[in-house]
C-alpha cells in the first residue's frame, strides 16, 4: 500500500462536483456518472468523492474516515483517538467486492467528540486546532495509519482504482449528500497508495485538485510558519491548508482568500481605484508566500458549499453550470451535460476569479 | 547644423582621435599599414591641445561666418551646401596660408605631402565622424546645437 | 633599497608587427609600464610595475599589447604555490601586512556552481516571458503575518499599515562601495543607474556627496563603525538606512581608505581631515552586545520618524543564523549578509581570503532558522558576496533571499578588470581612485549606460529562468528550494543546503 513518500504526486486530472444549493440531499449515483464520462483523463492509479450531509444522525460529531495497512495500525491509532476523543460510535466504512479492485487497507470510521477534559486542558487551542493536531499527528507518526477525512457531518471516500470503480466500491450510491465532489488521478509515478488519491480532507475541508503547482515548494515552507506539516508531498494538501489558515485562522472571506491564491497581476493591480489597489497591494505583500503559481483547477468542499477557481493565467479547464438551485462545475463540459442535459446556463471560468456554490441554510465555516 | 564637440572633463588625452582621423586619411584605410608608410605624410584634422590637468581634442568649428572662406583668395575654401561643412578643394588650394592666419582657432594646418590646407571636414560621406565614433570615452559628441 | 626578492607579476609583449608606435599605451598607464623613447623613436614596456588591468591592451588600436603571467616559475609545488612564495618574499622586505582588493581569489567551491535548475515539461507547462507577464516586483521591509481588514460598502478595504517597503523593479541592488574607495564618477553612476533601473544602490561608508542627492531616493545609506558623513539630514536624505556590522571581505575588522585616497571631496563629505587614513574601527563603540544593537536602531528609527526601512548588514560567519535571528527580533527591517567571496576596495590578504563563510549556506541556515522560529516575515534577507550572473542570482532567491547586492559584478560591468590593486589608488580604469586625472576616465554616462545594461540583460535572463520554471511570479521562486538540484555535493552540504541531489524526483 505505500507510496514512495519522497515522490511529490503531480496533481492530475479530472474533476467534478455537484451541490444543491436548498441542501437537498441525493445519491452518489450522479456524481458516478459525471466522473466516469472523463475516464480518459485518469490511468487507474487513483480516484475519489467528497460528501457532504452523508451522516444526519451524527452531524455534530466528527466524522474520522481512517485507513490502516494492518491490525497493529488500527489498534495503535483506536488507542491514540481515545486520548483526545469520546468515541461514540465506530464501524468498518462499508465496502462492496468489485473486480477491478483487487487489494484494499483496513477502512474504519469512527464518530467521535473532543472530550471535555481535553477542553479544558487546552484551553488556549479551538477544537479546530486540536482535531488538526491529532489528524497531523496520526498521518506523520503512527505507521501504516491515515486519515482521510476528519469533518463533521461529511466524509471522504478514495483510493487507488478509476474514480467510477472506487464509488461504486464504496457504495456511494446508497448515500445521500447535498454536495459531492469527485476526482479522477493520472499521476507520473508508479506506486498507488491509497493515501495519496484526491480529495485531500482536513476538518471540513475537501480538495480536489488538477495542475501542477510550481510555488509548491515555498508554500510548504510558508505554511510550515504556522505549524502546518506536511506530510503527503501533494499540491492539494498545501492548497487545504492554505485556504484553512487563511479564511480559518486569519478570518479571511472567500473573496480576499482567493484575492491572496491567484493574485492579479502587478499591471493589473494598478489599474484598479486607490481603495483596490492598496488592498490587492497589501495583501500580495503580505501573503508572497501563499501565492500558487502554475496550472491549477481546483474545488475546494467545505461545510457551507463549494468553490471552484482556476489559476490567474487560466492554464486548467474548469466548466461550470446552473440548473435551479443546482451548481455542477467539473473539467469537461460532458461531465456536466451527462447528469444535467439542459442547464440554465453554462461558462467557462474566468482565471482568479471563484465560482461560489453557497448553501441557503447553512452554517457555514467559510464565510463566502 | 552638427558639428563636433569636446569635453575636457572626460578626455583622457589618449589621442585615439587623432590615430583614427589620420586612419581615415589614409590611402590604405588600414591602421598598420597607414602608420607605418604613410605616417608622416597626413595631417590628421584633430589635434588634442594638453595643459597641466587639462586636455581636449581640438578641430575646426566650421563657423557660420567663416573669416577662412573670407580670406581665401582662390575660393578653395567653401562650404559644402549638403553637411555645411567648411571644406578645402585641393585642386584650387595654392598654399598662401591666409587661412592658416586668419583661423581663430588655430584649426587649420599645412599639409604635408602636398602645398595645401589641411583640416577636419567632418568625415565627408560618413554618418559618424571618425574621431567622435573612436573616443573611447565619449568625450567627443556630435550633435546640433 | 631595491626589493630583491619581489619579481613581476606579469609580462608584458607588444608585437612588434603590429605595434605602430602611436603611444597610447604610454598616455593610459598609471604605473608606467610603457615609455616612448624620442631618440630611438620607440615605444617599450618595463614589466615590472604591471597589475595586469589591461588598459594599455584594450585601448591600443592594433591590439598590439599582451599580458601574461610571470614566467619566472617555480619547481612545481602544490603546497608552496607560487602565490605563497611570493607573499612571504614581500613580507620579508616589507615587514608589513599583505594588502588586497576585490573579494576572494581561493578556489573556495563555489556553491552556485554545484546547483542546477528546474524547467517544467509536461505536467506543467512553461511559460513564455516574451509573451506573458512576468513579475520581478519585489517588496524589501517588515511584513506582518496577517491582514486586518475593514468591511465597507459592500467590499472591503485595508486596515492594516504596512511599514515602509522598498519598492524593487528587479530583485538586485548595487551594494556598499564607499565614496572614497571609489571615484565620485563611480559613485554618482551607481546612483543614476539605480533610479534609472528601479532599484537602489547603497552608499557604503562613505558618506553621501552632495552630487547624489538627486538620487537620493535610491539610495541606502550606510551607518558603519566610523559614523562617516552620519548626521540626521544624511539619514533623513535617502530611502533607507543600514547599520554596518560587518563585510564579508574582511569580518571582524572595520573599513579601510589608504590615505592617498582621501583628497578634499573625500574629506568633507566623510568629515575628516584630508590626507588621514580613514580606518574604521572594528566594533562599533556603542554595540557590543544585541541589545545595543536594538538601541542603535531604534535610535535611527527615532530619528527617521520610523518612516524609513532599517537594515543590518552582518558578515557571514559560524553562527550567522544566530546573529540574523537576534538582529530580525532586535528590529531589523532587512537583514543584509556578505559572503566569504564579497568585496572591497582594501583588506589584508589573510582576513580576506580565510575569514568567513560561503554566503550559499549562510543563506539557507538563516532562511531555515528564521521559518523555523516563525519570524521569516519580519525582515526581508539580501544576500552578497561575488554574484556574478543571473543564474547565481535565481539560485539565491531560490534557496531564500529576497534580493541580491551585486558589487564587484558592478564594478566589472563600468570597466573593472579585477588586477585588485584598489588600494593604491591608481585605478587605471577611473574606478578606484581619486586621482583627478585618472577619475577623468570614468565617463558617467557612459557607466550609467554599462549599469543599466548589465541590470536589463540580467532582468531578461532572470525572467526566461523563471518562465522555464512555470512561475509567473517571482514571490513564486522565493524560498522554493523545490527548483534547485545540488551537483557534486555531499550529505552535509545538502542538508545545510536544504536541496535534493539531482536524480531525486519532486
Amino acid at each position: 500500500m505505500f507510496q514512495l513518500r519522497d515522490e511529490k504526486d503531480m496533481g492530475g486530472c479530472a474533476i467534478s462536483g455537484i451541490m444543491s444549493e436548498e441542501g437537498t440531499r441525493f445519491s452518489g449515483a450522479d456524481i458516478i456518472r459525471s466522473i466516469a464520462v472523463m475516464h480518459e483523463r485518469s490511468n487507474g492509479l487513483g480516484g475519489g468523492f467528497a460528501a457532504y450531509g452523508v451522516y444526519p444522525e451524527h452531524a455534530d460529531r466528527y466524522a474520522l474516515h481512517i485507513m490502516c495497512d494492518h491490525d497493529r495500525g488500527v489498534e495503535a491509532t483506536r488507542e491514540y483517538l481515545e486520548a483526545t476523543f469520546r468515541i461514540v460510535h465506530d464501524e468498518p466504512i462499508p465496502t462492496r467486492q468489485i473486480e477491478e479492485i483487487r487489494s484494499r487497507p483496513i477502512l474504519h470510521r469512527y464518530f467521535a467528540e473532543v472530550r471535555p477534559e481535553i477542553k479544558e486542558r487546552f484551553y488556549d487551542e479551538t477544537e479546530e486546532d486540536m482535531v488538526v493536531r491529532v489528524v497531523m499527528h496520526v498521518n506523520a507518526d503512527i505507521e501504516g495509519a491515515f486519515v482521510m477525512s476528519s469533518g463533521k457531518n461529511m466524509g471522504v471516500f478514495k483510493g487507488v482504482g478509476y474514480p467510477e470503480n472506487i464509488g461504486t466500491f464504496f457504495r456511494l450510491d446508497e448515500y445521500e449528500a447535498h454536495t459531492w465532489l469527485a476526482h479522477g488521478r493520472f499521476p507520473t509515478n508508479t506506486t498507488g497508495w491509497w493515501g495519496g488519491a484526491h480529495p485531500f480532507g482536513l476538518l471540513d475541508w475537501a480538495v480536489v485538485h488538477n495542475g501542477e503547482i510550481s510555488s509548491y515548494g515555498i508554500n510548504r515552507r510558508y505554511l510550515a510558519n504556522f505549524g502546518y506539516h506536511c506530510v503527503l508531498r501533494t499540491d492539494t494538501e498545501v492548497i487545504a491548508y492554505l485556504f484553512d489558515l487563511l479564511m480559518r485562522k486569519h478570518g479571511l472571506p472567500l473573496e480576499l482568500a482567493c484575492k491572496v491564491l491567484a493574485a492579479r497581476f502587478w499591471s493589473q493591480i494598478e489599474r484598479g481605484d486607490p481603495e483596490s489597489r492598496e488592498l490587492e497591494r497589501t495583501l500580495r505583500i503580505i501573503y508572497g508566500g501563499a501565492l500558487l503559481n502554475g496550472p491549477f483547477s481546483v474545488l475546494v468542499g467545505h461545510s457551507g458549499g463549494m468553490i471552484g477557481l482556476n489559476d490567474r493565467t487560466k492554464l486548467r479547464p474548469m466548466c461550470a453550470a446552473r440548473s435551479g438551485d443546482m451548481l455542477y462545475i467539473a473539467s469537461e463540459e460532458a461531465a456536466i451535460r451527462e447528469v444535467c442535459p439542459s442547464p440554465d446556463r453554462v461558462w467557462m471560468a474566468e482565471g482568479g476569479v471563484p465560482i461560489v456554490g453557497k448553501l441557503r441554510h447553512a452554517e457555514a465555516t467559510a464565510d463566502a | 547644423m552638427k558639428r563636433i564637440y569636446a569635453r575636457e572633463e572626460y578626455c583622457l588625452g589618449c589621442r585615439l582621435c587623432e590615430i583614427n582621423c589620420l586612419v581615415k586619411r589614409s590611402k590604405s584605410r588600414k591602421i598598420i599599414k597607414a602608420f607605418r608608410k604613410e605616417r608622416d605624410s597626413i595631417v590628421p584634422g584633430i589635434q588634442v591641445e594638453e595643459g597641466e590637468r587639462v586636455s581636449f581634442a581640438l578641430q575646426c568649428r566650421h563657423c557660420v561666418d567663416a573669416p577662412c572662406i573670407e580670406a581665401c583668395i582662390t575660393g578653395a575654401m567653401h562650404r559644402d551646401s549638403e553637411s555645411g561643412a567648411i571644406v578645402c578643394d585641393e585642386e584650387r588650394c595654392v598654399g598662401c596660408w591666409s587661412c592658416i592666419m586668419v583661423c581663430p582657432a588655430g584649426a587649420v594646418r599645412r599639409g604635408r605631402e602636398r602645398r595645401v590646407a589641411s583640416k577636419c571636414d567632418l568625415c565627408m560621406g560618413e554618418s559618424t565622424p571618425v574621431c567622435v565614433e573612436g573616443c573611447p570615452n565619449e568625450a567627443l559628441i556630435y550633435e546640433d546645437r | 633599497m631595491r626589493k630583491w626578492l619581489v619579481q613581476p607579476d606579469f609580462v608584458v609583449e607588444r608585437d612588434p608587427e603590429r605595434c605602430i608606435q602611436c603611444q597610447v599605451c604610454v598616455r593610459q598607464c598609471a604605473n608606467d609600464v610603457h615609455s616612448y623613447d624620442p631618440e630611438d623613436e620607440l615605444v617599450s614596456s618595463d614589466s615590472a610595475t604591471c597589475v595586469g588591468c589591461h588598459r594599455c591592451a584594450t585601448l591600443c588600436p592594433t591590439g598590439a599589447i599582451s599580458i601574461r603571467e610571470a614566467e619566472l616559475e617555480f619547481h612545481p609545488n602544490a603546497n608552496w604555490t607560487a602565490w605563497t612564495i611570493r607573499n612571504i618574499y614581500k613580507q620579508a622586505e616589507s615587514g608589513g601586512v599583505l594588502l588586497t582588493g576585490m573579494g576572494n581569489d581561493r578556489p573556495y567551491v563555489n556553491y552556485w556552481d554545484r546547483m542546477v535548475l528546474n524547467a517544467s515539461q509536461v505536467t506543467n507547462p512553461s511559460i513564455d516571458p516574451l509573451r506573458e507577464p512576468m513579475e520581478l516586483v519585489t517588496y524589501l521591509g517588515r511584513k506582518p503575518d496577517q491582514i486586518e481588514f475593514d468591511r465597507s460598502n459592500g467590499g472591503y478595504s485595508v486596515k492594516t499599515e504596512l511599514a515602509t517597503q522598498l519598492e524593487l523593479q528587479i530583485p538586485v541592488m548595487f551594494s556598499a562601495m564607499s565614496y572614497g574607495s571609489i571615484s565620485l564618477n563611480a559613485s554618482v553612476a551607481l546612483a543614476r543607474a539605480a533610479a534609472e533601473a528601479g532599484t537602489f544602490a547603497n552608499s557604503g561608508e562613505g558618506g553621501l556627496h552632495r552630487d547624489i542627492y538627486p538620487y537620493s531616493k535610491n539610495m541606502i545609506v550606510q551607518v558603519a563603525s566610523g559614523r562617516f558623513g552620519v548626521d540626521v539630514e544624511y539619514l533623513n536624505r535617502a530611502a533607507a538606512v543600514e547599520i554596518k556590522i560587518g563585510q564579508g571581505a574582511k569580518p571582524g575588522i572595520g573599513g579601510h581608505l589608504p590615505a592617498q585616497k582621501v583628497d578634499r571631496a573625500v574629506s568633507e563629505t566623510r568629515m575628516i581631515p584630508e590626507g588621514t587614513d580613514a580606518l574604521s574601527p572594528a566594533p562599533h563603540h556603542d554595540i557590543y552586545s544585541i541589545e545595543d544593537l536594538r538601541q542603535l536602531i531604534f535610535a535611527i528609527k527615532e530619528v527617521t520618524h520610523y518612516e524609513k526601512p532599517v537594515s543590518v548588514k552582518i558578515s557571514a560567519v559560524h553562527n550567522v543564523a544566530a546573529i540574523a535571528s537576534g538582529c530580525v527580533r532586535a528590529g531589523a527591517d532587512i537583514v543584509a549578509m556578505d559572503g566569504l567571496l564579497g568585496g572591497t576596495g582594501a583588506a589584508p590578504t589573510m582576513i580576506r581570503n580565510n575569514v568567513g563563510i560561503p554566503i550559499a549556506v549562510a543563506l539557507a541556515a538563516v532562511d531555515s532558522r528564521l521559518r523555523e522560529e516563525g519570524i521569516r516575515n519580519r525582515a526581508s534577507l539580501v544576500v552578497a558576496g561575488g554574484f556574478r550572473s543571473s543564474a547565481d542570482i535565481v539560485k539565491a532567491i531560490a534557496l531564500g533571499a529576497d534580493a541580491v547586492y551585486i558589487g564587484t559584478g558592478a564594478l566589472v560591468a563600468m570597466g573593472c578588470h579585477l588586477c585588485q590593486k584598489c588600494y593604491t589608488g591608481k585605478c587605471n580604469w577611473g574606478i578606484a581612485t581619486q586621482d583627478p586625472y585618472l577619475t577623468k576616465r570614468l565617463n558617467p554616462d557612459v557607466a550609467t549606460r554599462r549599469l543599466g545594461n548589465l541590470l536589463r540583460g540580467w532582468a531578461l535572463e532572470i525572467k526566461e529562468m523563471l518562465g522555464g520554471m512555470g512561475i509567473n511570479a517571482i514571490e513564486s521562486l522565493r524560498g522554493n528550494r523545490e527548483h534547485l538540484r545540488g551537483v557534486g555535493l555531499s550529505e552535509s552540504e545538502l542538508e545545510v543546503l536544504g536541496i535534493k541531489p539531482a536524480g531525486v524526483g519532486a
